[in-house]
């Protein structure tokens, strides 16, 4: 039996800036397990940038932002113990972890306090119970991202997104820069999902239409996908009958919501609350059960990364205290008053008809272009007049007028991708990366194809300009 | 080469036989048009091995289903299968189907079913506190059971190859010729020859019949929808949970699976153009929510896994259509296996042997010795002092690769090196229970196709059926055509 004060549970960026604060806070007994053969969760696979602005100032891809919190733990914390490639197979309300991997076998840890930060899931098709057949190509937009950019394999060519999250609309994006066709996006709500930059960056950029109010009613062919059937929907979300048209495709990604991942903290008995899926906690972030704390996606979805390293080193701190007897213990407070967590708020789009949604309104008499400002996520509704010089209107800030004005004169953009590396054994392998700097958002096709067709050599370390105009956002 | 007997169709029915020939020194083909065992009604049913009340005394349907719950539990516990003697109710919702409980408790006493019995309400629920309000009685048969029905078929397909027996996969037949001693069955793959033909084709039992013989029976082939639920939901029920059926059909039964789901279904619709077409539909899916509402209180539907449907092999006899093909010496045909055709395989592959022994077929009993077990590791149903020692003597087992089902590494090699040799991730899913879970293979998936790259042979698919190189781009899903992936170059077509 090894022991511990605390035991991380997660590797990601909610386990990551959790034990560096707990470390941080006083606590010098601290275990990190990590299921995969890496830190940094399931920013590794996040290879577009928009990470990173609250907590280390500026714009990141996801596997920076893994690798800049990863730095931070062994600069702060570098005396926390590590276990990759561990799989943790129960815990237990006495704070016993039993774990495995294949080095140390099937082994039990005893801790003072628990961290737990798994993280979440994908909903899967049957949470959704689409009719139809079961054949290939359906899959969740997370496993296409990861087949895409870990892998490098392409999952199709005639794409349909089913929900407007945030991983469905940086899929669509990816997917046409692999050179796919997306042909549609579907949400079955009056307003789009994800973030105002993303149904900016990723849909409206490549003219991918977004359907409001329709959701997917039938999957047709039996071994490949051949199709799907949409109908619109009332506002109870039940299809409306008549309003079925066909889509012909051969992939359907579904972004139609995230899961905190829970079947560890239901077997230690944690008390989970339904409307989040993540357990209840107390204001310092501690569970139902003494000396188990949770944050980040496990406890409750956050849309960015940042609030989750926020929430995490709160956590740290938290269980650090509690470790300590500082702090006594709040589960009973987790029951009574639980933390409220700030629910998603959706805007109601302008334009909340069903059929084809558009932030775009090209009405000649008036030559204005409306669009939701994505400098910070507040995403005021900006107006522009095309004049000379442009007159832009509802923005909150000297910003946003940049901003709008940048988008209707010279838009830019980053691009961010994969490129294939040939490792020191002559195998072929990815790294991540992205354009130096923003580049004029016409030339981003030419350059997606200039380094579709280049293999590097290794080794890489982030940051490298691997090819002219082009940085590594991870190392190999 | 000329094989002694070939036997047509490799479905849960065709394995039985396979199996029940291993103990015989006969050269044994077992032939399949898909590219795995099970890919018919064995895959897609309610996983239920039934007591033995529902059919007519005196039927072979009778006999064959209260003796194959008999053997299946030996058979299970032979072929590590999962396999679970839980016992099943029949509810009543009313007097008049408490006289239809009286009814089939009679039947299954004149069938030779164990200890059944009668329970009123207060007893119901002392056994199953979960059950619908409106329920005023049970009929409880303690010796149905439920069984992983897949893996059942598979496991003795596996000890049969395993035994010298021959599988050939993605092989159509086309054609049966008889010339002299010989039939000559030709397929998609080629032709082969055996001296004693066994057809076992599930819904295309009359089709294939009527390649080599006028056909007097025909199949109606019926799609039942299901639902599977995530194990939240699957201690709800302890026990098989089936309806009386009444004037609005045959009623959906809710059980729990052997892996810990809980499964709803099945709906019954006859299939008239396209007899594979296993779509599910809306209709179909809401009628089993409004019926399964009856029997069991509170079932979440949003923690649906997944919903699927099968194709039951009904036919326009009442009875299994078990013989030597009348007129056709040396073809012999287990047709009609309609439920309970599960719970009834496990004595069909016996009395098959029967059959071919009485029309005279040679079956010299080997000399030598012969393993009809199969030990396999199921790792999540070990004690963790068992997981221990198991991690310690081999690390694969060390690393868990599904995290819905807890399925190692060690389990998915194990799959990948099994006697039959799956060649697409629904086969590895079907050997070692991977992406069974929530989140249907999200997070197992990329891992999956990696090892089914690296463990298949440079020259052909790891099936053997020399398809395609084993790269990415050959990865399938499941059949034949259900590839995964794509080249990245920008071949789209606008």
């Amino acid at each position: 039996m090894r022991n511990y004060d605390i035991v991380v549970i997660g590797g990601g960026p909610a386990g990551l800036a959790a034990a560096r604060s707990a470390y941080e806070n006083g606590c010098h007994s601290v275990l990190l397990i990590e299921r995969d053969t890496k830190l940094g969760g399931i920013l590794n696979q996040c290879i577009h940038n928009g990470f990173g602005l609250a907590h280390f100032g500026e714009e990141l891809t996801g596997p920076e932002y893994a690798h800049r919190a990863i730095e931070e733990m062994r600069e702060t914390a570098s005396d926390v113990d590590i276990l990759l490639d561990t799989f943790v197979m129960e815990i237990t309300p006495d704070k016993t972890i039993y774990a495995m991997n294949k080095e140390d076998g099937y082994f039990e840890i005893s801790a003072k306090a628990i961290i737990l930060a798994m993280g979440c899931r994908e909903k899967a098709r049957g949470a959704l119970a689409i009719p139809g057949t079961r054949p290939a190509g359906v899959m969740t937009a997370g496993l296409a991202q990861h087949y895409v950019n870990i892998d490098g394999y392409m999952v199709g060519r005639k794409v349909v997104i089913l929900g407007s999250g945030d991983i469905g609309l940086i899929m669509a994006r990816r997917m046409v820069l692999e050179g796919a066709k997306v042909l549609a996006c579907i949400e079955i709500a009056p307003q789009p999902g994800g973030l105002a930059r993303n149904i900016t960056q990723c849909l409206e950029d490549y003219g991918i239409p977004l359907y409001l109010r329709q959701t997917v009613t039938a999957i047709h062919g039996k071994e490949r996908l051949t199709g799907i059937t949409v109908s619109e929907v009332d506002e109870n979300y039940a299809p409306i009958p008549g309003t079925e048209r066909e889509i012909e495709c051969d992939t359907l990604l579904l972004s139609c919501g995230l899961i905190p991942e829970n079947e560890l903290s239901r077997k230690a008995g944690l008390a989970i609350d339904p409307k989040t899926g993540g357990p209840f906690a107390s204001q310092s972030l501690e569970t139902s059960v003494p000396g188990i704390f949770a944050c980040g996606n496990v406890l409750h979805v956050h849309d960015l990364a940042d609030n989750v390293t926020k929430e995490s080193i709160e956590a740290g701190k938290a269980a650090a205290l509690f470790v300590s007897g500082q702090t006594a213990s709040t589960a009973q407070e987790a029951l009574e008053h639980p933390k409220e967590f700030p629910r998603k708020v959706v805007k109601p789009a302008d334009d909340s008809n069903s059929g084809s949604h558009s932030m775009i309104d090209n009405d000649a008499e008036f030559a204005a272009r409306r669009m939701t400002c994505i400098i910070c996520p507040r995403g005021c509704q900006l107006s522009v007049v095309l004049s000379d010089p442009p007159v832009v209107s509802g923005n909150s800030c000297p910003r946003g007028e940049e901003y709008a004005i940048a988008e209707v004169t010279h838009p830019m953009r980053t691009l961010t991708t994969t490129i294939r590396i040939r490792k020191d054994d002559g195998t072929l392998s990815r790294i991540s990366v992205k354009s130096k700097g923003e580049i004029p958002k016409e030339e981003l096709f030419e350059l997606a194809e200039k380094i579709h067709h280049t293999i590097i050599d290794a080794p890489v370390k982030v940051g490298d300009e691997v090819i002219a105009g082009v940085i590594a956002t991870s190392a190999i | 080469m000329k094989y002694d007997i070939a036997i047509v169709g490799a479905g849960v029915v065709g394995a039985s036989i396979a199996y029940n020939l291993i103990p015989y020194d006969v050269s044994v083909l077992l032939l399949d048009k898909n590219n795995d065992v099970a890919m018919g009604a064995t895959r897609a049913n309610s996983a239920i091995i039934h007591a033995g009340y529902d059919p007519k005394p005196g039927t072979l349907m009778a006999r064959l289903n209260v003796e194959g719950n008999r053997l299946c539990e030996k058979l299970c516990a032979d072929l590590s299968v999962p396999f679970k003697r839980c016992g099943s109710f029949v509810l009543a919702f009313s007097d008049d189907e408490k006289n239809t409980l009286q009814e089939l408790f009679e039947r299954g006493e004149k069938n030779g079913v164990p200890d059944l019995r009668i329970l009123d309400a207060e007893e119901l629920r002392e056994m199953e506190p979960g059950i619908g309000e409106e329920a005023v009685a049970a009929l409880y048969a303690p010796s149905a059971g439920i069984v992983n029905p897949w893996e059942l078929c598979l496991a003795q397909a596996e000890v049969f190859v395993r035994n010298s027996g021959t599988f050939e996969n993605c092989a159509e037949v086309t054609g049966i010729r008889h010339e002299k001693d010989v039939y000559t069955i030709d397929t998609s793959k080629g032709s082969f020859e055996a001296s004693t033909v066994i057809l076992a084709c599930g819904i295309q039992a009359d089709s294939v019949h009527g390649l080599i013989a006028k056909t007097d029976f025909q199949i109606i082939p019926t799609r039942g929808e299901y639902f599977l639920l995530d194990k939240s939901e699957g201690s709800k029920v302890n026990h098989v949970i089936f309806q009386c059926p009444n004037e609005f059909g045959k009623g959906v039964l809710v059980a729990p699976t052997v892996h810990g789901n809980m499964i709803c279904g099945p709906t019954s619709e006859v299939l008239k153009e396209d007899i594979e077409d296993t779509a599910t539909t809306s209709a179909k899916l809401a009628e089993i929510k409004t019926k399964a509402a009856r029997s069991v209180n509170n079932i979440s539907w949003r923690d649906n896994v997944r919903n699927f449907s099968g194709i039951r092999a009904n036919s326009d006899n009442d009875d299994f259509i078990i013989r030597e093909i009348p007129g056709n010496k040396g073809i012999f045909e287990a047709a009609g296996i309609k439920s309970p055709g599960l719970a009834s395989s496990p004595a069909i592959g016996p009395y098959m042997v029967e059959l071919l022994k009485a029309s005279g077929v040679p079956l010299p009993e080997k000399t030598g010795s012969y393993d009809m077990t199969r030990k396999k590791i199921h790792f999540s149903d070990m004690t963790n002092e068992e997981r221990a020692r198991l991690v310690a003597s081999d690390p694969a087992y060390g690393r868990i690769v599904c995290r819905c089902e807890g399925v190692t590494e060690g389990e998915i090699r194990d799959a990948l090196e099994s006697p039959i040799r799956p060649c697409s991730l629904d086969a590895v899913k079907r050997r070692a229970g991977t992406g069974m879970g929530r989140c249907q293979g999200g997070f197992c998936g990329p891992r999956i196709v990696e090892m089914l790259i690296s463990y298949a042979d440079s020259a052909a698919c790891p099936c053997g059926c020399t398809k395609l190189p084993p790269t990415y781009l050959s990865i399938l899903q499941d059949a034949e055509g259900s590839n995964l992936f794509f080249t990245r170059e920008t071949e789209v077509e606008s």
